[in-house]
């Protein structure tokens, strides 16, 4: 284990969110504010105690809604007075942010950073333009979309498809099993009344929605919303009397591996395994400590693909381990994505789960509560990109 | 296939976008150490030589992973395709994302063998992947 774990210096103190829905007409500014103020109050905190903002991955017209404003934007705002501050895209995945502000408060560069995540992809893509699509409206493409998009796979759907088919091949893991994922997401979101789709879903809904891109149909695809979702990351140390306080025990980093969708070693693994290894040499907490997991599920198999990453079953047996879907329900071994996740919940890009995690290990997840959540892993990303953190309540 | 989005050549990464003009995949090499390089950079990642230039592979290549899309991504695309990361059998370590052709989706399988067939537009080769002919 590492001798300095600094990350126990930063606790997370207020969580805030705003509407979620599609295609709610407003700017991401006030999806931004509306739930910053939510955040602040409830830290206890007043704007003038935020010196600090993080977010990811910063303003980008990469792709329409995806994200529609920077620091800047709520800076103005909100006329924040900052010590510190931080937007980009190129850290350890959606959650990156969230470790930077970690970072910045165990530095003592800040006290309490505004962390936020906004997306308008829902009112983006009835303008005109479509969510997520590589290169949709362009006439050429650099970077590394250069290697996928002009055979045709122009979305993530594609390129994480073709790593769900690999690990079928090896490791015979069925759609009905994969299915699990997306019925226990549906199940949960029925008792989450922000959760965008709410009525139940059957195997058969599952198998029978229209395909994507094999194996994954409809269903195995997560849905653009409009929302923001702010954390409010604060110093271990402060003198305040935070009341609604989550503990970091690790951060998960690490990117080991190629930076790439396609070069990766072995093709059934992701950036997710590299920060789920590193995440667990910086604690003595183990799988079986954790009591609930937050884990992406933009598409189904990348929720298989961090349940594998942090340990939870041995290599490739993702499928008998799902089978049934009883042990990630509320009320089983490990319920997975309490909220409904990005399947059902909406796609906040990563900040649902964390939201979700700080609820849950608070006590404050009403109908859907874990009983007893002491220990949340929360991961975030896909393909090169990826982050997790293992969050304690504070007892 | 509707024309979709063509690279942004440049001078890394022209002399694999071109390679078709030649009638052969050229994959990036290191000079030094003989290491095969892709996607293709300015120095060998083992060696750290700068000396790295392209050489020509038989463009033959096994089928790692592949997925049948169906969605229309953009409106004029013809769907149905396979879409495949495939192996080359003769720069082993180095894959390519490409689509299949000249084959029905439900057909395409992991380990099948493939070779190299380019889609000229513009000013690039697209290298697509066919089964191997007179292969079964
Ligand atoms: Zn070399």
């Amino acid at each position: 284990m590492n001798t300095v774990i600094g990350e126990r210096n930063a606790i997370i103190t207020g969580i805030g969110q705003s509407e979620v829905g599609r295609k709610l007409g407003r700017s991401g500014v006030s999806l931004t504010v509306e739930a910053s103020i939510e955040a602040i109050a409830d830290a206890g905190l007043t704007r003038d105690d935020i010196d600090g903002v993080a977010t990811y991955p910063g303003a980008t017209n990469a792709s329409p809604g995806m994200s529609p404003h920077g620091v800047n934007e709520l800076k103005e705002a909100m006329r924040l007075n900052l010590d510190w501050f931080s937007g980009g895209g190129e850290i350890p995945g959606q959650l990156g942010a969230v470790m930077n502000a970690i970072a910045a408060v165990a530095a003592g560069y800040c006290n309490n950073v505004l962390v936020f995540r906004t997306v308008t992809e829902s009112s983006a893509q009835t303008a005109g333009r479509r969510a997520s699509v590589v290169g949709s409206g362009s006439g050429r493409v650099d970077g590394w979309a250069q290697w996928m998009v002009p055979f045709g796979a122009m979305s993530a759907a594609n390129w994480i498809a073709m790593y769900a088919q690999r690990y079928m091949h090896e490791y015979g893991l069925t759609r009905e099993q994969l299915g699990q994922i997306a019925l226990t997401a549906r199940y949960h979101a029925g008792m989450n009344p922000k959760a965008i789709f709410r009525s139940p879903m059957t195997m058969d809904d599952y198998l029978s929605a229209r395909m994507i891109s094999w194996p994954f149909g409809l269903l195995d695809c997560d849905v653009p919303c409009d929302g923001s979702t702010v954390v409010i990351v604060s110093r271990a140390d402060a003198a305040a009397d935070f009341q609604n306080v989550v503990r970091v025990e690790a951060v998960g980093a690490a990117l080991h591996g190629r930076s790439s969708w396609d070069q990766r070693a072995d093709l059934t693994t992701m950036a997710a395994n590299d920060a789920a290894a590193a995440m667990w040499k910086r604690t003595d907490l183990k799988p079986t400590d954790v009591d609930l997991v937050q884990l992406y599920d933009g598409f189904t198999w990348l929720t298989l693909c961090w349940l594998e990453a942090l340990g939870f079953f041995p290599k490739g047996e993702a499928g008998p381990w799902l089978e049934g879907g009883a042990r990630i329900r509320l009320g089983g071994e490990l319920p997975l994505n309490t909220h409904g996740g990005q399947l059902s919940g909406g796609r906040l890009h990563g900040y649902g789960y964390l939201h979700e995690a700080c609820l849950q290990l608070r006590g404050q997840a009403g109908a859907r509560q874990v009983v007893g959540a002491e220990v949340a892993a929360v991961g975030a990303g896909g393909g090169p990109i990826g982050g997790s953190l293992l969050l304690t309540a504070n007892r | 296939m509707t024309t979709l989005p063509l690279p942004v050549l440049d001078e890394t990464n022209s002399a694999y976008w071109q390679a078709g003009e030649t009638g052969s995949l050229r994959i990036l090499r290191c000079q030094s150490c003989r290491a095969w390089i892709h996607p293709p950079t300015a120095v060998c990642p083992d060696c750290l030589s700068f000396e790295v230039a392209p050489e020509a592979v038989s463009g033959r290549a096994t089928v790692a992973a592949f997925t049948i899309n169906y969605q229309k991504w953009v409106p004029d695309m013809e769907v149905p395709f396979a879409l495949a990361i495939v192996e080359l059998d003769d720069a082993p370590g180095i894959r390519l994302t490409t689509r299949l052709v000249d084959i029905a989706p439900d057909e395409v399988r992991c380990g099948l063998a493939t070779e190299v067939v380019f889609e000229h537009v513009e000013d690039v080769w697209l290298p697509l992947f066919r089964p191997t002919q007179g292969a079964k």
